[in-house]
Order: C-alpha cells, then sequence, then structure tokens
C-alpha cells in the first residue's frame, strides 16, 4: 500500500509524536500538523453515536499553539508527566497523497509523589500527508475508551 | 455514627465547617434528605429518547436509575434494582428495548417498571405433580420496579423517588423557573453529546462552583482576558425563596485591559495583557434572540438547581452538568451539551467550538475540577477547621454585582434548615 520508505517514515512520525507530546516541550507538539489540521480528543461514546461533541476540538494549527498557551500560561492544573505508549501504526487506506492510519495509545500520567496510573486509552484514527518538511498530521482523531476522565485534562494526547 | 454534631462558629453560614464536606455518615444522611426526599433531581433531556422503547442509564443521588420513554410516549423513570433479588440488571447506558429482563432469574418488566413475567411462578409439573412455584397469594402487582415520579418541562426530565414532592415548577420558584423557561423555551433540542470526568471531591463543592462569581474572572484567565466573565461585568445574583437554587446572570463587558475606577478587576496576575489568539474562531459569538429577558440581554446565565444539576449559558455555549455523588469524596460530573433544533450549521459548529472553553479539558473549566481536589485533599487533613465565606457580608440576600460569596452562604443556610431538622 505504501513504500517501504513510507513506512519507516510513517513509524518514525508516530515515534517522534510519543516522545514530543512526552518531552514537557509543548511547542513541538503543534509542529506535528499542517497548517489547516484538525485535532480531536473524543470519547468513544460520541464517535461511535455519531455525536459531535468532542472534549477538544481544533481546526487550524492555530488552535493547537493557542492550546499550548493554555497549558503554559492559562490553565491551573497540577503538574503531571505523562507518558505515550503507542502500537504499531497500521495503513487502512491511501488516496492520493493521504496516507489513512491507525494506531493504539495508552497514555500513563504520573503526578509528583503520586504512583503512575492508567489516564487515557484510545486509538488515533489519522489522516497524514507528505510536506516538504516531511509527514505531518492532516487529521488525529483520538478516539478514547477512557470516557470517565481522571478529573481534567491538561497536556495533548 | 458521628458522636458530635457538626460546629458551626457563628449562627450564619459565613464559616463552613470543613467536617461538612469529610464525614461519610453525614453524606449517607444527605443523600436522604436531598437526593431520595423532597427534592427534584436532574435525569435527562427528552431528546437522548426520542423513541418509544429508548432508554438511558443514569443516577438519583447515588442510585442506579433508568429513564424510558413507553410505547405511549411518556418518560418513565425507574430503579435499576430487580423486585426479585436486588441486581442492577440494567448495564447498557442507553439502548431500546420492548421489556426489560433481569437476567439473573429472567424476572420480566414493562417500561414503566411492571412486572410481567416470572418464571416457574405456578411452579413445574413433574412426574404428575408440581414442584415448587410461588405463593399462591404472590401477586405480581405488589412487585414492580420502583417507579419514581416524573416531570419534564421544556424538554428536561427530573425524577423524584418521593411522590409527594412538590410540582417542579412550584420545586424551582418563579425566579429560577423564568431563567429556567429562557433556556428550555419549548423548542426541541438537539443532543450534540457527552463528556464525563471523575472529580476526586465533594459534590457540594460544584453547586458552590457555580454559586461562586468572585473566582471566574481570578482564576479563569480567559474569562478576564476576553470579558467574558468579570467583576466590572454587568451582572445580577439571584435566588429561589429557600436559597438552594441560584442564578448568576452576567452581560459580556469590555475585553482588555479595563481603566479608570475599574482598572483593579484586569490588575491580576491571570490578566494577560498582550494574550492574542491565534485562531479567534474560539470566541466567533453570536447573539441568539432567545438572550432577552426583559431588558436584558446577558450572554451569560448560569444556573444551580440543588442538589443535582447545572444548566450552562456561555455564550452560544449550552448544556447541563449532572452531578453524580460517589461517597462523601468524589462525583462524578456528566456534561451534556445540546442545540436547538432552529439551528443553522454555523450556529451548531460555533456551540461545538465553544465547548472547547467548557468540559473536562476546557480552556476555562478544566481548572475548576482541580480546585476542588485540592480543596478537598486540606479538608481531609483537618475537618475541625472552616472555610471563609465572607465576601461581600456575612448575610444572604440577591445582589446587582458578584462581588460576593452570598450565593454559597445561602446554599448552608438551607443546607443548615434540612440537615439539622
Amino acid at each position: 500500500m505504501v513504500s517501504f520508505e513510507t513506512h519507516m517514515a510513517l513509524n518514525r512520525l508516530y515515534a517522534d509524536y510519543a516522545l514530543a507530546v512526552d518531552s514537557g516541550q509543548w511547542d513541538l507538539w503543534p509542529e506535528f500538523f499542517t497548517e489547516q489540521c484538525v485535532y480531536k480528543l473524543i470519547p468513544r461514546e460520541n464517535h461511535e453515536r455519531g455525536f459531535p461533541l468532542c472534549t477538544l476540538s481544533f481546526t487550524s494549527k492555530g488552535m493547537l499553539k493557542d492550546r499550548v498557551y493554555g497549558i503554559q500560561e492559562t490553565l491551573y492544573h497540577d503538574p503531571y508527566y505523562q507518558r505515550h505508549v503507542v502500537g504499531a501504526p497500521v495503513v487502512r487506506r491511501v488516496d492520493g497523497e493521504r496516507i489513512h492510519s491507525e494506531a493504539n495509545y495508552a497514555v500513563f500520567r504520573t503526578k509528583l509523589d503520586q504512583p503512575s496510573t492508567v489516564f487515557n486509552v484510545g486509538r488515533y484514527i489519522d489522516t497524514i500527508v507528505q510536506t516538504p518538511e516531511g509527514l505531518k498530521f492532516a487529521e488525529r482523531l483520538c478516539v478514547f475508551d477512557s470516557e470517565m476522565i481522571p478529573n481534567a485534562i491538561i497536556y495533548p494526547i | 455514627m458521628r458522636e458530635q454534631p457538626i460546629h458551626w462558629e457563628t449562627d450564619g453560614t459565613s464559616r463552613v465547617p470543613f467536617a461538612v464536606y469529610t464525614d461519610e455518615d453525614l453524606h449517607k444522611k444527605e443523600l436522604v434528605r436531598f437526593f431520595y426526599k423532597n427534592h427534584w433531581s436532574y435525569v435527562g433531556l427528552e431528546a437522548e429518547i426520542p423513541n418509544p422503547g429508548d432508554f438511558k442509564r443514569t443516577v438519583v443521588g447515588e442510585r442506579s436509575v433508568i429513564m424510558t420513554r413507553a410505547d405511549d410516549g411518556q418518560v418513565h423513570v425507574v430503579e435499576n434494582v430487580c423486585a426479585h433479588r436486588g441486581m442492577q440488571f440494567c448495564r447498557e447506558r442507553h439502548g431500546n428495548k420492548k421489556e426489560f429482563v433481569c437476567p439473573y432469574h429472567q424476572w420480566s418488566y414493562k417500561l414503566q417498571g411492571d412486572l410481567q413475567g416470572v418464571p416457574f411462578r405456578r411452579g413445574v409439573r413433574q412426574d404428575g405433580k408440581v414442584n415448587g412455584g410461588m405463593p399462591a397469594d404472590f401477586d405480581p402487582k405488589s412487585h414492580g420496579l420502583t417507579a419514581l415520579k416524573v416531570a419534564t418541562r421544556g424538554g428536561v426530565v427530573f425524577a423524584s423517588f418521593d411522590h409527594g414532592v412538590e410540582s417542579l415548577e412550584d420545586y424551582m420558584g418563579p425566579t429560577i423557573l423564568r431563567y429556567f423557561d429562557r433556556l428550555f423555551n419549548g423548542r426541541k433540542l438537539v443532543l450534540l453529546g457527552y463528556n464525563r470526568q471523575r472529580i476526586p471531591g465533594n459534590w457540594k463543592l460544584m453547586q458552590e462552583n457555580i454559586k461562586d462569581p468572585y473566582h471566574p474572572g481570578l482564576l479563569h484567565t480567559w474569562f478576564v482576558t476576553f470579558g467574558l466573565w468579570r467583576a466590572d461585568n454587568k451582572s445580577e445574583l439571584r435566588m429561589d425563596a429557600h436559597h438552594r437554587h441560584a442564578a448568576m446572570i452576567s452581560t459580556r463587558g469590555s475585553a482588555g485591559q479595563a481603566t479608570g475606577d475599574k482598572a483593579q478587576v484586569t490588575q491580576v496576575s491571570s490578566f494577560k495583557e498582550s494574550m492574542q489568539l491565534n485562531d479567534a474562531s474560539f470566541l466567533d459569538i453570536v447573539p441568539e434572540p432567545w438572550w432577552q429577558l426583559g431588558d436584558q440581554m446577558p450572554t451569560a446565565v448560569m444556573m444551580t438547581l440543588f442538589p443535582s444539576v447545572i444548566f450552562q449559558q456561555q455564550v452560544n455555549s449550552v448544556s447541563t452538568r449532572h452531578i453524580q455523588p460517589d461517597g462523601h469524596g468524589a462525583f462524578d460530573f456528566v456534561w451534556t451539551h445540546f442545540g436547538f433544533e432552529d439551528d443553522t450549521p454555523e450556529m451548531t459548529e460555533r456551540r461545538l467550538r465553544q465547548s472547547n472553553l467548557f468540559g473536562p479539558a476546557g480552556f476555562v473549566s478544566a481548572d475548576d475540577g482541580e480546585v476542588i481536589e485540592f480543596s478537598q485533599q486540606a479538608f481531609e487533613t483537618k475537618p475541625e477547621h472552616r472555610m471563609l465565606v465572607e465576601l461581600g457580608g456575612r448575610d444572604v440576600g440577591e445582589t446587582d454585582h458578584m462581588v460576593t460569596e452570598t450565593l454559597i452562604r445561602g446554599m448552608y443556610a438551607y443546607w443548615r434548615q434540612v440537615m439539622e431538622a
């Protein structure tokens, strides 16, 4: 479906994304997306029942940057580490330049002085495009099983 | 059982003891007095169960209940406890059924809760004799599911275990009813979806959060910076006659730095003068005709209906927030966002975009759950202590400003009246 090189690049994209959003360097996150991107964090129930409400719904890279500002400057929250474990991406189909792929993910949260807990588990449903700077997400849906959110989600999934 | 009654430092409610949040026996008493007797609880929206046979599982207090629409089109609420051995038989969160069947012994019920089938009721015939069966005087009519009293208004469904409870309208009272009817004015509601979060704090803290107009312009940078909610906005605080329910009404003022006498409202660290959105569509606010109330055009009306629900209008984002206690130290908080049947696709998009401000990850609301958690942590360490709720004085009354904690004092005046009776 895709060349070996593209498949390698895709794996690299998923791994880089996980490392970036776990690094605490929030400015890295928007750079994985195209300018006119879609990023949605959506409970599995809404996704499967066709309800449009998301926990977060961003439709431009600018909105992702606004979220980064929110994390850094406006959202009061308990600091925590997060750690993504992402399964191998599966390419579902390719139409033209757009790769449609999916992967399971689990995010663990570790609050200061607390044990690590399972925070958010789900599935990425992605549309990825080739750009001069390499592969980027045109769309990333994070459809999560962990519908009962442990209080608040502050950092990017 | 607790030996000592809760100690209040004063006759009033401007010093709230930490112990009202930390005692499990007190919590059980609250469940009975506020959730199971004399009060109405929110259970959902009619739009969640549009067709006969539709159901939604939810809770009243800590009891599992099922909201259904029967064949006659009427909404019923029954307790999710089999009349036989008490099993919580309904495990799905929603669906469509012709009847309820408890899988344990296959007792079956109509959607209204009437018992209709008991396997082996008349025994089992074997070798010419009948073995077992229910006693001859067993009357299925007296062994249905517990049916709650139900009231609907404007597409919103309330239920009560107490069939002697006053009417929903009397329960809300005329002041709150006016704001309720403004939001739920008879147009059909359209369900947009759910957000759920578990907040490790006492359930009353969420009522207090939406009875506290002091914090939004301080904790929530977006509110103060973009003028959505801050102390120099035109605002009113209203209550029912018992002071248990409230409405905080606010009209958006100017964004940015306040000047002159009002400068102090933006001299707070959460105000970010240089903050500019990369994408302004988060705040693409379009006034709607239904906002009009008398000569007012409020941009936000936050209603607390004691004990179970918050009704939100924040500019174009409207939702219900259901408070579902789980012990004294935690509650589940379920957000149901909706729109109206006559919304244009653009308005639906706008409501969805603005919902980024709210919910468990929202630019504004995410930190409400955090401060509740950290408050509860302190309460547990020294329940003999108390908080200070004295902004705007020590008494209870409606105001035409938001520099007061009067609504919290009002809620605890009602709380003391009910709990100390």
